[in-house]
């Protein structure tokens, strides 16, 4: 016990010289949560549109108009030929293009049809099909409108139609915020607890301070210990000046209590702060321990929940998220600060993350060796 | 064995794949000794040191150190040693002080030795002043006089010190071995490799190693004697340049 207080007076006395270190802790969280949430969300919006209108009739210009009014769409080039609009995609000065054909108003009032043709810019497939689909919808809707005005509905419409009203349960308004904020907490202290506690360690071997460390009679279990202790309440720190952030600056009040978010916490730290000492042990400088946690936080973030649907991966995919601890806790947050969920309702999450910490830090432990 | 043999080593060896570091060393050192561990960079000084002080595992042979076997008591021999590496390895960010209480910490002292001790160090290297400085604003001679004192810091039987003087200008250097015969004459036995020829001649033995083996293994006086030579200096040539293996 003696031995553990020396070795976190020491630990603690050099976190708190080191100004990399807190500035690491106070500022990394506040301008993740400050900026990337607003950046960050899955709609898109300012998709650019180039109308190449041969029509130039009262409808194509109401159609040009109830586009551009819905928000989604910069009107980016208006003209009349299509191997114009195309040149715009070409240049990447559009994403969409929207061609309404010589006849357009004609052939709808007389015919009852009429075609339009879209081409879109698929490098960015996000904003190639989502751009699609909002201006399909877009025409659907204006289609709706032109027919109630020419054509006297019966009362009993000929055509089955099935209405849909839907309701947004948790996060009512559908706001992108509270779904990235408690996700890009997670990130966080993910790169604190691991990142920090490798390179920390890996910095020992480069000095050669460790070799003096092995040749004491200290424990490797109380040297480990030494090292968790001290970044697991750093990343205690860094989680509560996070959820300050998140409710301050985007009014996010935990639904379920803090109680649940820290004790969830303070199990994930110990699974991620074992990792940062697996990475240490398997790497003999800095270069190295960044590299290595560099390529797990990217496995970690892109298959973890926070950017795109564990749902929509397909299946091997979705296995390899339940071994990336980064997913449940991104789950655990979403479900007690936007459902509220409770102790009860998170424990195999609880569990799974204890066999993660177990498992880490068992490795970690087996894996350190003070003769080599 | 008898009591005052601090360190046997009994055909000692450390292989690194086909390469053979260690190359089955047999000596013993008594105790209160200064043992000084020659040899031409890359010989094996540093791999045996380290199987000594149990930072790395033997191939083969037997060795122990305090009357401790290093295979299976390499823990408990740690108690017994203090260690100084080629590499400055106190923490650069804590104070003189705050080193010395680490250090005497983490090998189990009671607080009042600490403070005792503390005092008396700072007394002896006269660096009162610079207590609560941070040790990397200190000159390196400085440095390498306190890192001496921190490996001995916890009265140790042994202390091994590995090219302890490397970098330190002469003045230094000679307060550095004032500093090893003192703690000679506390009973602590001092094991320290080297370059410097004229360190050896301070030692009361030297082994000179070459290529992995003890090629030479006296006092001083009788090396010369035994090789012609004038000085330690001229013992040495004559035995290193036998050596095959390129120096790191």
């Amino acid at each position: 016990m003696r031995t553990i207080r020396f070795l976190l007076q020491k630990e603690f006395r050099q976190i708190f010289r080191d100004p990399a270190i807190i500035r690491l802790i106070l500022i990394m969280p506040v301008i993740q949560l400050m900026v990337l949430p607003w950046a960050a969300d899955y709609e898109v919006k300012n998709i650019k549109l180039a109308v190449v209108n041969q029509d130039h009739s009262e409808y194509a210009r109401q159609l040009v108009n109830k586009i551009t009014a819905s928000g989604y769409f910069n009107l980016a080039a208006y003209s009349g030929s299509y191997n114009e609009a195309l040149h715009q995609i070409e240049e990447d000065k559009a994403d969409v293009v929207l061609q309404i054909p010589a006849g357009f108003e004609k052939n709808l009032v007389k015919e009852n049809e009429a075609t339009l043709f879209m081409s879109l810019n698929a490098i960015n497939g996000v904003k190639a099909s989502l751009g699609g689909a909002y201006l399909g919808s877009i025409i659907q809707d204006y289609n709706r409108l032109v027919r109630t005005e020419w054509i006297q509905m019966p009362r009993f419409s000929p055509e089955t139609q099935i209405a849909i009203t839907s309701s947004n349960w948790f996060n009512p308004l559908m706001n992108y915020k509270y779904f990235m904020v408690p996700g890009i907490l997670v990130i966080l202290l993910t790169m604190v607890g691991a990142n920090l506690t490798a390179i920390n360690i890996v910095k020992e071997k480069e000095i050669g301070t460790i070799e003096q460390i092995n040749v004491t009679p200290v424990r490797k279990f109380h040297f480990i210990l030494g090292k968790l202790i001290p970044f697991w309440l750093l990343g205690f720190v860094v989680l509560t000046i996070g959820l300050t952030i998140a409710r301050l600056f985007y009014g996010i009040v935990p639904v379920g209590s803090f109680f649940t978010i820290y004790v969830f916490s303070a199990v994930y730290l110990l699974a991620v702060l074992g990792l940062g000492l697996l990475v240490s042990t398997y790497s003999s400088n800095q270069q190295q321990a960044m590299l290595l946690s560099f390529f797990l936080m990217m496995i970690f973030i892109l298959l973890g929940g926070l950017y795109t649907s564990i749902d929509s991966m397909p299946e091997w995919a979705q296995w390899i998220t339940r071994f990336n601890p980064v997913s449940y806790f991104i789950e655990v947050m979403r479900m007690v600060v936007l459902k509220g969920s409770s102790l009860a309702d998170i424990r195999i999450h609880l569990l799974i993350m204890l066999g993660f910490a177990v498992f880490f830090n068992g490795w970690a432990v087996l894996s350190y060796r003070k003769r080599t | 064995m008898s009591n005052n043999k601090v360190i046997t080593a009994n055909e000692l060896t450390k292989t690194f794949g086909d390469f053979v570091a260690v190359d089955h060393i047999s000596f013993e050192v008594e105790k209160g000794e200064i043992f000084g561990f020659l040899g031409a960079n890359g010989a094996g000084k540093t791999t045996a040191m380290r199987m000594l002080c149990g930072l790395s595992m033997p191939t083969s042979g037997k060795a122990t150190v305090a009357g401790l076997d290093v295979y299976t008591e390499n823990e408990k021999i740690k108690r017994s040693i203090g260690y100084m590496s080629q590499k400055f390895s106190l923490y650069d960010d804590l104070t003189v002080k705050e080193n010395m209480q680490f250090y005497g910490g983490i090998y189990g002292k009671k607080d009042a030795f600490i403070k005792s001790k503390t005092a008396s160090i700072l007394q002896e290297l006269h660096l009162e002043k610079e207590a609560n400085v941070l040790v990397k604003s200190l000159p390196l001679g400085w440095k390498q006089k306190l890192a001496f004192s921190v490996a001995v810091f916890h009265e140790p039987e042994i202390v091994f010190l590995d090219e302890p003087t490397g970098g330190v200008d002469p003045v230094t250097r000679r307060e550095f071995w004032n500093m090893i015969y003192q703690a000679s004459a506390n009973g602590i036995t001092v094991f320290v490799t080297t370059h410097y020829m004229d360190e050896a001649e301070y030692c009361n033995r030297v082994s000179i190693m070459v290529d992995g083996r003890i090629e030479a293994l006296d006092a001083p006086a009788q090396l010369k004697q035994q090789y012609h030579a004038a000085s330690m200096d001229d013992v040495f040539l004559k035995l290193a340049r036998k050596a095959v293996r390129a120096a790191d």
